[in-house]
């Protein structure tokens, strides 16, 4: 298979496990997100995978061939580092021509890729400047433009946008997420930010500890999280704490029971249903499946209100869009009912076998 | 109202005289431990007459002097620049243990006065040292010739190069060697496409700074040199040498003339100095 795979990969810091026994394959032509939060092993798996650091265990294989063995420089991948790494002493043509310069290249050649680069960065005019007197969206793209004038099998990204502000990383991801679909370079890009992962990536990779937690794209992702964690993690959630008797499921704190659709006749204490914030449902009157809660707070956010709630001991959010929020004209300190439209149980503390083998025969969990 | 303008007034007029009283002292002080000293080397050597100068310059001991300590820096400067970045490199770059004690040795020739240094290579390469008897017993003589001179000044100038690469380097971090290493450079293209251009300025200072303390350089050379008229004698011993004989006008000139090196040297570490904090 061409493409980047990840086979068996375990990489130690001493006794710290920075990844663990990952492994995943990107398509060619892809581009994948390795998501986590900080100190998940999601930089230190891309270094692996540019020979930057040697895996203590398993397996590196780029367009089909086995480069573990491979040094750093054999690889033939392209690098773009967090903080630019460019060549602080040397101009914008100078950075871009450095790797086809090692390489030993024709003087004209290089001089007319280096141009076509700039061009498809957008730098025209930049070619004698020094990092320096560029802005960092500027920085990031020489970096870019550095790292694909060797025309590498694979491009790396290690938190490409993360040290830009909010209004260029997000023009700077949209211009990527184009630039891929005219380069079509097998991509992978490490990032601890969901919304970005979502936004550019075909496929989504979410790392934890070292682990891999769960393989798909987007929507997958977000729908049908794996574990707890993938489910607060990408994307805001609610965390309800409750426990299942019998048929039903009882919130903490109150009496409310939101019935089962199918007869389990199980007990289990300790488990947290997670639902997303605009998968609660304000109604002025109560349902069989709505369960009582009190109004905290209301807050104005442009295209939709942002509504704090009771439930028993619990304290949760709900996305209300504006048209059904001047409908009902709730207050706070209001008695309203709320229906769960969507959710997905976990154990409170996870790894519970037995349970979570039941919980999923009820379609409650994946 | 009035008063208030007053006490303002007088205030900054406190706060101008403070100024005053500073910039003289200062001055002051350069005038007592500089100025004064330079202007009086300059009008001893000129009332003795411009012939006395050139024939004291002239002399085959001068001329030995003078070459003997360019030779002398020439060599230092050259062995102390490679060991210097080589030694900048593994400290600021490659971990392992014990170097945490042995960075802290590198000032040690900062804290050892020379003199004292000079009698420890006395004693280390001397007939009777353990190294030098060895060296004594194949004909070679360290103490008391050039090769224990050498050895004295690479000793003093030892810091300089690497303390002044260290910082820059450890500021430099790995991350430009790991974009050059991913973009195909070799170890050796990476340092000399990547690593000596950033640090060329902070080389360029450490570099003077051995010149001039290679050139003037008098304690540790005196104790291991024995300052042997036309063999062993730098332009510093010959300088003490002609002085302590009462000869002020041959020492006079000599020193005019490391005075105006030095002088030039002290204005490429300032160019240096600035070059560095540019970058």
């Amino acid at each position: 298979m061409s493409g980047i795979m990840v086979k068996n990969i375990t990489k130690k810091f001493g006794d710290f496990v920075a990844v663990n026994n990952v492994s995943f394959d990107v398509r060619e032509g892809e581009l994948a997100a390795l998501l986590g939060p900080s100190g998940s092993g999601k930089s230190t798996l891309l270094r692996v995978i540019a020979g930057l650091e040697n895996p203590d265990m398993g397996q590196i294989f780029l367009t089909g061939k086995d480069v573990t063995p491979l040094r750093t420089q054999k690889r033939n991948v392209g690098f773009v580092f967090q903080h630019y790494a460019l060549f602080k002493h040397m101009t914008v043509e100078k950075n871009i021509a450095f790797g086809l310069e090692i390489q030993k290249k024709d003087k004209k050649e290089i001089k007319q890729k280096v141009e076509e680069l700039i061009d498809l960065v957008k730098l025209n005019g930049y070619n004698k400047h020094y990092p320096s007197q560029l802005s960092g969206g500027q920085r990031q793209r020489v970096a870019l433009a550095r790292a694909l004038a060797t025309e590498p099998k694979v491009l790396l990204l290690d938190e490409p946008f993360g040290s830009l502000d909010a209004k260029v990383r997000k023009n700077l991801a949209q211009w990527i997420r184009d630039l891929h679909s005219r380069v079509n370079v097998t991509s992978v890009f490490v990032t601890h930010d969901q919304n970005e992962a979502i936004e550019i990536s075909d496929k989504i990779i979410v790392i934890n500890r070292g682990k891999v937690e769960q393989i798909g794209n987007a929507t997958d992702v977000y729908e049908h999280p794996k574990s707890k964690f993938v489910a607060s993690f990408v994307g805001n959630v609610n965390v309800i704490n409750a426990n299942i008797k019998k048929n039903y499921i009882v919130i903490t704190g109150t009496k409310e029971k939101i019935q089962f659709k199918e007869k389990t006749g199980i007990n289990f204490q300790n488990i947290v249903l997670l639902i997303r914030p605009e998968d609660i449902i304000i109604k002025d009157n109560s349902t069989e499946d709505t369960v009582p809660c009190i109004i905290n707070g209301i807050y104005y956010r442009g295209s939709f209100y942002e509504v704090d709630l009771k439930v028993g001991t619990n304290n949760v959010k709900s996305l209300v869009p504006k048209e059904n929020f001047f409908k009902f004209e709730w207050q706070k300190g209001e008695k309203v009912y709320v229906r769960f439209r969507k959710f997905k149980i976990f154990e409170a503390s996870e790894g519970h076998k037995k349970v979570h083998e039941m919980l999923k025969q009820l379609g409650y969990i994946e | 109202m009035e008063n208030k303008t007053n006490c303002v007034e007088i205030v900054r007029k406190q706060k101008q005289t403070g100024k005053w009283i500073l910039i003289s002292v200062v001055l002051l002080w350069f005038f007592v431990l500089i100025i004064f000293p330079l202007i009086g080397i300059v009008m001893e050597t000129f009332k003795n007459a411009i012939s006395v100068i050139t024939s004291s310059l002239s002399s085959t001991a001068s001329t030995h002097a003078f070459w003997l300590t360019i030779l002398i820096t020439f060599v230092a400067v050259i062995i102390n620049t490679i060991f210097g970045t080589i030694m900048a490199i593994v400290f600021a770059k490659q971990n392992f243990k014990g170097k945490l004690f042995l960075e802290s040795l590198i000032d040690l020739p900062f804290a050892v006065s020379p003199i004292v240094a000079g009698f420890m290579f006395v004693i280390l390469f001397g007939p009777g040292g353990w190294i030098g008897s060895w060296f004594y017993s194949m004909n070679i003589k360290i103490i008391y010739a050039l090769p224990g001179m050498i050895i004295a000044t690479l000793f003093v100038t030892l810091p300089f190069v690497a303390k002044e690469i260290i910082p820059v380097l450890r500021e430099f971090g790995i991350e430009q060697d790991e974009a050059a290493l991913i973009l195909g450079a070799s170890q050796w293209q990476i340092f000399w496409k990547v690593t000596l251009p950033s640090i060329r300025w902070g080389l360029a200072y450490g570099v003077t700074l051995t010149i001039a303390r290679s050139i003037g350089e008098f304690g540790a050379v005196l104790v291991v040199s024995g300052s042997i008229i036309n063999k062993t004698q730098t332009a510093t011993l010959r300088i003490h040498d002609q002085f302590t004989d009462l000869n002020y006008a041959g020492a006079f000139s000599a020193a005019l003339i490391l005075a105006l090196i030095s002088f030039i040297i002290l204005n490429l570490i300032q160019y240096a100095q600035k070059r560095k904090e540019r970058i």
